[in-house]
Parts: C-alpha cells; structure tokens; sequence
C-alpha cells in the first residue's frame, strides 16, 4: 500500500525538486554569506518549512531583536495558509496521525499538488499526500543544508545572491497580477508599504504598513467586491456575445 | 543579537507559521460556512502582502548615494520582462539574480 502510494506520489514532486534544490541551495548560500552555520538553515528548513518567510528570517536575524515584530510579520507572510488550511479541511479528514504532519508540512507547493492531483482508484489518499509531503520537505531541507555547507567553498562572488529573494517575490507578484481581475489590493500593497518606508524608516515601518493594509482592505470592501462582479459580468456578457456571433456567423 | 534572541526569533517564525496551518483545522469544523468578511481578506490580502514584501526586500536600498538603486531596478526590470516573455518561475528568478550578480559586480 505504502509502495503504490510512493510510486504514484513521486513523479508529481519532480518540478519540486528542481524548484526547491534550487532555491534551497540559494537560500543556505545567503545564510552562509550572512555568517551563519550549516546549522541554521538544516534546522530552519526543517521546522519552520516556509521559503518566503526564511528569507525574511535572515533579514531579521541581522536586525536588532525585536520579538513582536517578527511574530506579526512571520504571521502575515504565513497568513495565506490560513486558508490552505480551509481548503484541506475535507480532504485531510480521519487520517488519524499523518494529519498532524500533512498540516505541519502544507507550504504552497506541497499543497497545491495535494489540492489538485486527481488520486488514481487504489491508491491510499493518506499515504499518497504523506509522501508528496515528505518528499517535497526532503528536498527543501537538502537543498538548504547543502548550499549552507558548500556556501564556504564557493569560490567565485556570491554578492547579490541575496537578490533571488527580491526577485523571488516579484516573480510571485506577477503572477498574482496576472491572474487577479482588478488590482486594488497589489496597489495598496505596494504603495502604503513605499510611503510607510518613507514615513517610518526601515526599521519600524512594517508594522504601522501591515495595519494600513487591513485597514484600507476592510473600508474598501464594498467598492473591490463591486469591481469585481462587475469585471465578471463584463467577462461574461463579452462571452456570450462571442458565442452569439460565431452562432450567427455559423448560420449566414 | 545573541543566542537565545536568535532561538526567540526563529522559534516565533516556528509558532506564527504552525499557528497560520493549524488554525482552521482548530476553529472551523467541517460543517460550518467560513465568516465572509475572512474569506474575502482570504481573497485579496496575498496580492498586498507580496507588494509589501517586494518593499521590504528594497527597505535598504539607499536612493540618495552609492548607485541610487540602479542595479535593483534594473534587475527587477529584468526579472520582470524575462517573466512576461517566459513565465517559468525559476527561470525569471535565477535569470533576474544572475543579472543582479553581474551588475554590481562591474557597477
């Protein structure tokens, strides 16, 4: 049972491997750079297990100590789990202890397979998600660990590697702005976070931005729900008028 | 920072990240309808988030000496216009750092 369940749950987890070594090794090489041992990123990999907020953890390591800071903004750039997790509710249940793992290990790669893959007949559902979980964490920790370790050896100029963390984040950006119909919320987001900077300075402005965001968020409510139905009726009377036309078309 | 402050900070990104998985599975059971006012921050909050962490990555850069941020606005343009023309995460990201690397090494 166990076997299937592997087989079948491998080769959904090959682009991870790829995308994790990659941004694993990255990420131990940053923190090798920032002077810190192999140690912290096999152990950070491993239990706190969300790439974006890692990457943050570096900035913050390097910064003046400043507890409540870190935990609201590690709980704001984890925030979207919250509704990962709202998503698995159905799928996760009576799988008895292999659910506590597959919420520990619910970063959005791992659960993006988990919510879409089409489970063939026979497979073991909890066994196939344990793996995809486990084979995707194995490679996040391995990719992290070894960059923390051969960081010291590389010889050529990693200034800038610290970098892939900006473009990390642009590239998700995008995507985000790709395939959202109206871009209120990216626009709040990018702004309030430039002029709190400005405002604030580097070191205090997070927290009075991620209170803006939820506070402009929840006042324009109605307006950014308004948008959007009415970009999804433009989208669907365009639609309609489409098949209309190429029905007419048809029939002259 | 010492020791035990880097213990606190990193098991603080432990707890608020096990706390943002482990919340629903905790609150909502599975008959209940999700309140709508979370499902719609649920819905729009990911786009400010990574615009805000976008801000956060430059918080350093210093406009006023040195290179004015040229290499980061390069390389984000870069990143970007690799990402419209491709659209494969990881070459956008590596292409984008790459370029990054090289700039500041000959600016």
């Amino acid at each position: 049972m166990k076997r299937l369940a592997f087989k079948t749950a491998f080769p959904h987890t090959i682009p991870i491997f790829t995308g994790f070594c990659f941004l694993g090794m990255a990420y131990g090489i940053y923190m090798n750079a920032s002077g810190f041992s192999f140690f912290y990123p096999l152990m950070m990999s491993m239990l706190i297990y969300g790439g974006s907020l890692e990457f943050v953890a570096v900035e913050m390591l390097l910064s003046p100590f400043a507890p409540v800071q870190v935990f609201i903004m590690a709980f704001l750039i984890q925030a979207r789990h919250l509704f990962y997790g709202l998503s698995m509710l159905e799928k996760f249940k009576g799988l008895g202890w292999k659910k506590f793992y597959l919420i520990f290990g619910m970063c959005d790669e791992t659960f993006s397979i988990n919510c879409s893959a089409e489970i063939p007949e026979g497979v073991d559902r909890g066994w196939f998600f344990f793996f995809v979980t486990l084979l995707d964490q194995i490679y996040w920790v391995f990719g992290a660990t070894l960059g923390g370790l051969i960081g010291s050896l590389l010889t050529f100029d990693t200034a800038g590697i610290n970098f892939v963390m900006t473009s990390m984040f642009v590239v998700i950006f995008l995507e985000q702005w790709l395939k959202e119909k109206n871009h209120v919320s990216a626009i709040i987001g990018l702004s309030v976070s430039a002029l709190c900077l400005f405002g604030f300075g580097a070191n205090t402005f997070m927290i009075p931005t991620m209170i803006t965001i939820i506070i402009l968020l929840a006042v324009f409510r109605k307006p950014i729900e308004h948008m959007e139905e009415e970009i999804t009726n433009k989208e669907t009377t365009l639609k309609e008028s489409t098949i209309k036309e190429t029905a007419a078309g048809k029939t002259r | 920072m010492t020791i035990p402050q880097q213990i606190i900070t990193i098991s603080l990104c432990i707890l608020a990240t096990m706390t943002t998985r482990f919340l629903p599975f905790f609150i909502f059971s599975e008959k209940r309808e999700t309140p709508a006012f979370i499902q719609y921050i649920g819905k729009y909050l990911p786009s400010a988030v990574f615009g805000m962490l976008v801000v956060y990555c430059l918080k350093n850069v210093d406009l006023l000496h040195g290179t004015h941020g040229a290499p980061e606005v390069l390389a984000i343009i870069a990143t970007t216009i690799i990402h419209l023309w491709k659209r494969q995460m990881l070459l956008s990201i590596a292409g984008g750092t790459i370029f990054y690397m090289i700039l500041i090494h000959f600016i």
